[in-house]
């Protein structure tokens, strides 16, 4: 099955106009030593063909009956009317919004939604999106450095560490060092960045410090006082957010960060095994020049009507080239426009509701796992909706409740040595209180 | 309250009326509220399940959120019934030109017809509802999808081995050029190797990326002919010379016809060859760039592939890499780690699973020469998916046709237009052509940009202008293998007329476009006086004084 739509006999008439007796004559620019000698690529398919393929593919996912894995990327409702306006061939067939006279309505949406990311984090403006909350830190790091002038970035231990990864890799592109702040996590520990770390960490070379809220590891981070030891030098205040998470808890903005990032797949964005996904970057006016990533900014046309337009491009890569402030040019508009319809279906109490229910689970859950002497909280500090447990063999028996379904969270021994035995389960609004009895028992019989 | 001063007629569903029926000469006017001005405190949409009161009961003796942590300000998020907000969204979808409504010759893009068995495929729950961390004991169809779509890409590109975790063209670009750095590093030429070499036909895209790996960038001349200057380049190359980064065929439309000489002279200075594959469109079948001595290339699924643009993403960058970039591919990578990859394929080309066969995700830090992550996870899977339904539905020959009759499909184009607007390089063309309206502007003051938005009237999208940079009001025109014979015609009608209305009437093609939701708007204010986020009124009207 191909999706072209031309006969033998268009061919032949374009072939004839175009003056060539055949498709090969417009090939022979390529020479001959450089020609593909081969092309082994299966036959096609048909429509039905391919849906028995494709349903074959998903037939082999195993879908946990029930799961508290959460780890970055989190299962939550998506309102059915979020993937009606993705869906709408209008938004998802249309490409970057270069001609703004038929481009009203992803730039209006793109608008709303940089509009949605600033209340959200209370900053004063948020970018159009990056790929995913990882390269939204990445990038916010190396906007620091270009801000501060300098090459070093500190960054907790208690940040995501696939999101340290991806800091590291990008770093590396200009020479940034990375210096790792510690966070307490020894038996007893709270579990959040040590800000005495941090502050002596905070040298005058180093351009931010950048802290996750909540942690990787769940706990609420002392979020004033890291500020403070980030600006003690002049450093900046990097804080990677949850943002379901900022229905209840302080705005960024009002604990001195200075720039903001996120993952925004809990906005209304499917797990999709990882992709696509959102990254969310919001800063201060005064650093806008600096900001990597598409902006929309309104104006009026010639009779006077409000319009808007991809703004302050002289950042972007098409116009300052070498110059740039990062190299990106497609984003996710169509993940930020679902986010768009997610926060207006749930609004500002539904928003709320999600995040109250989720953190209700959570302790509902803690509570139920204690009560039955399975766990124990690893840490002090308080958390929200995602807890790190202590489980005595986690590793084991997180396996064996694999195999009846039950995904009991994220084994944190891979990504922290120092963490043996512990678990890190997320709940969400969409746990029910079955699903913590089903863990309880599943993890109770699994010794 | 809706300022919808001339609505449009309405196909059955709704969908694109604003561009179905070019309204004949009568100014479209729909200037739709935002999010914000539609919001009334109260309304809702989405409500959800109370936690239960037991569960309620064991959660408080747990610890609260500490007051502290607590938000002290309400987010103003909107507040709309969900029927508002349907409509919202969907009169906002009107406002725009989409693939789906009409003709999108975006130049360099590649703006196909995105087909909907691929919407349904990344839709389907098994796939869309797999969590990226879950033990590879329950998502082996998403890491089989995966490794088969990359095992596909690695025959298309002709290379050793592909990764998917690029999110996006320029994100390719970055993972190419970090891993170009590794290999001269691992070669103890790190500190030496520091230029790479880029045509002044390049997207921008190339040298922001060079830059954003810490290199620096010099740019190539192009010959008289549109490919690059032979002497020019091997006056370049030199010890300092990390790799060039081609774009192939250029964004000229054009094959580079020395690409023999050009990989040899690349290759006899020990730098590596990178091939931006955002035209892969035009040699799929033809070309392998792999095989023909590139080192490495990104794939825009986005683009070749046929997945959905979005408004501007998400898109996928695969990159595919010759032998000596594969250790320090970006980790991890799916690997098939029990079974025969011959086998695996096989099946898998016949629509079966391999009993037996097992794959996982590589290792943290198990291949220590790697790059790194480049992103969360494995990549934009969903655009995986919609790449891979594409890829098997074509099959070898469907993709041979597609870069085909793409090809035909810009020569058309070419030579309908060729006496009314100037050819700066008059040749056969691969899949896009770029034509200058020099001629309009210097005889009549019409220009590239005016005559793109006299296009606009006509419910065609324009092409790509005022690129590439060495072409005077370029015109770049890429019209892709989906569109039919009687589309072709009607643009070259289109165009055609335009250059005759430039003729006798350029005023009307200056104040153009005429039938817009809106007319063409002042982006110099919006660059001096940033408005970039929705100011609230500072203190609380009536409704009706909202609604006046």
């Amino acid at each position: 099955m191909t999706y072209t739509p031309h006969t033998d006999a268009d061919r032949a008439a374009m072939l004839a106009a175009i003056g060539v007796a055949s498709v090969d004559e417009l090939f022979e620019d390529i020479p001959a030593s450089v020609r593909a000698s081969r092309f082994a690529v299966p036959p096609s398919l048909t429509e039905q063909e391919v849906r028995a393929e494709l349903t074959r593919l998903a037939g082999r996912n195993r879908p946990a009956e029930v799961s508290f894995l959460g780890a970055g990327a989190y299962r939550r409702l998506i309102p059915a009317v979020v993937d009606e306006v993705i869906g709408r061939a209008e938004f998802a067939t249309a490409y970057t919004p270069y001609q703004p006279e038929v481009s009203q309505g992803t730039l209006q949406a793109i608008y709303e939604f940089q509009t949605l990311i600033c209340e959200l984090t209370g900053m004063e403006v948020a970018s159009a999106s990056h790929y995913d909350g990882a390269t939204a830190t990445a990038e916010a790091a190396l906007m620091a450095c270009r801000l501060t002038g300098r090459d070093t970035v500190a960054v907790s231990r208690g940040v995501d560490p696939q999101v340290r990864r991806v800091l590291a890799t990008y770093g590396s592109g200009p020479g940034i060092e990375i210096v790792e702040v510690a966070a307490d996590l020894a038996e007893g520990g709270s579990g959040q960045t040590d800000v005495a770390a941090a502050a002596a960490a905070m040298g005058p070379d180093v351009a931010c410090l950048v802290v996750q809220q909540p942690s990787f590891l769940g706990v609420l981070e002392p979020m004033a006082e890291l500020a403070e030891a980030a600006h003690a030098n002049g450093g900046m205040f990097v804080t990677q957010v949850d943002p379901v998470s900022l229905a209840v808890l302080e705005a960024p903005g009002r604990y001195g960060a200075d720039i903001v990032t996120a993952e925004g797949q809990q906005l209304g964005i499917p797990l999709s095994f990882g992709g696509p996904y959102l990254g969310l970057m919001a800063a201060r006016m005064d650093a806008v020049r600096q900001l990597p990533g598409r902006l929309v900014g309104a104006t009026r046309d010639g009779a006077g009507r409000r319009g808007y337009v991809l703004t302050l491009q002289a950042r972007e890569q098409h116009i300052r080239r070498e110059k740039a402030a990062s190299n990106i040019c497609t984003n996710q508009a169509l993940c930020a426009l679902a986010a768009t319809a997610y926060l207006a279906a749930v609004g500002p109490e539904g928003l709320e509701e999600v995040a109250e229910r989720s953190a209700t689970q959570a302790r509902h859950l803690v509570a139920s796992l204690e009560a039955a002497g399975l766990a124990s909280r690893r840490f002090g500090a308080a958390y929200l909706n995602e807890v790190a447990l202590h489980v005595p063999s986690a590793a084991l028996r997180h396996a064996a409740l694999v195999e009846q379904g039950v995904v009991a969270g994220f084994v944190l021994e891979g990504e922290y040595p120092e963490l043996g035995d512990t678990l890190l389960l997320a709940a969400t609004e969409l746990t029910t209180d079955d699903d913590v009895a089903r863990l309880v028992e599943a993890l109770g019989a699994a010794t | 309250m809706s300022a919808v001063e001339s609505r449009p007629a309405a196909d059955a569903s709704g969908r694109g009326a604003a561009f179905h029926s070019p309204t004949s000469g009568e100014r479209l006017r729909v200037v739709e509220p935002t999010l914000f001005e539609r919001s009334r405190p109260g309304r809702r949409a989405i409500r959800f399940p109370a936690p239960s009161a037991a569960a309620r009961a064991s959660a408080a003796a747990q610890p609260d959120i500490p007051a502290a942590a607590r938000r002290t300000t309400a987010p103003r998020l909107p507040e709309i019934h969900e029927l508002e907000l349907v409509r919202h969204f969907n009169r906002l979808s009107r406002l725009n030109h989409a693939i789906d409504i009409d003709f999108y010759p975006l130049g360099s893009c590649t703006m196909k017809y995105n087909p909907k068995l691929n919407e349904w495929a990344a839709r389907l729950p098994g796939l869309a509802g797999s969590h990226p961390l879950d033990p590879a004991a329950l998502s082996q169809g998403s890491l089989e999808l995966q490794w088969l779509l990359a095992e596909l890409l690695r025959e298309i590109g002709g290379f050793a081995a592909v990764s998917l975790q690029p999110a996006a063209g320029a994100h390719g670009e970055l993972t190419g050029m970090l891993m170009a750095r590794a290999y001269h590093r691992s070669r103890g030429e790190g500190d030496q190797r520091r230029t790479v070499l880029v045509p002044d036909s390049a997207h921008g895209t190339n040298p922001a990326t060079a830059s954003m790996v810490g290199f620096t960038t010099r740019t190539v001349p192009s010959n008289a002919r549109g490919g690059i200057d032979l002497e020019a380049l091997r006056g370049a190359l030199g010890p300092d010379t990390a790799a060039l980064m081609l774009t192939n065929p250029s964004t000229l439309g054009i094959f580079e016809d020395q690409i023999d000489d050009v990989l040899a002279a690349v290759h006899q200075a020990g730098a590596i060859a990178y091939m931006d594959g955002a035209n892969l469109n035009a040699i799929l079948g033809r070309f392998r760039a792999g095989e023909a001595g590139f080192d490495v290339m990104h794939f825009n699924l986005h683009k070749t592939f046929s997945t959905p643009h979005g408004g501007g993403g998400p898109g996928a960058g695969p990159v595919g890499v010759s032998e000596r970039l594969v250790p320090f591919l970006p980790a991890p990578r799916p690997l098939l780690v029990e079974g025969d990859p011959a086998t695996v394929l096989a099946n898998a080309w016949a629509g079966r699973s391999t009993p037996g066969a097992r794959f996982e995700l590589e290792a943290p830090g198990s291949r220590p020469t790697a790059i790194g992550r480049v992103r969360t996870f494995t990549g934009n899977f969903g655009m995986h998916v919609r790449a891979y339904a594409y890829i098997r539905a074509n099959g070898g020959e469907g993709l041979r046709e597609v870069t085909d009759d793409a090809v035909v499909a810009a020569n058309y184009v070419r030579v309908g237009l060729a006496d009314a607007y100037d050819l700066p390089f008059d040749r056969i063309c691969k899949h896009e052509v770029v034509f200058s309206a020099r001629r309009q502007k210097r005889e009549h003051g019409v220009t590239a940009l005016d005559i793109a938005k006299a296009i606009l009237d006509e419910g065609i999208h324009p092409p790509t202008i005022y690129f590439p940079l060495i072409v005077e009001e370029a015109l770049m025109v890429e019209p892709t293998e989906t569109e039919t014979r009687e589309t072709l015609d009607r643009f070259i009608g289109v165009m055609r007329d335009i250059a005759h209305r430039a003729t006798t009437d350029p005023e009307a093609i200056r104040s153009a476009p005429h039938t817009t939701p809106v007319g063409r708007l002042d982006e110099a204010t919006a660059a001096r006086q940033p408005d970039l986020r929705w100011s609230f009124p500072e203190a609380v009207r009536t409704d009706s004084e909202r609604d006046a």
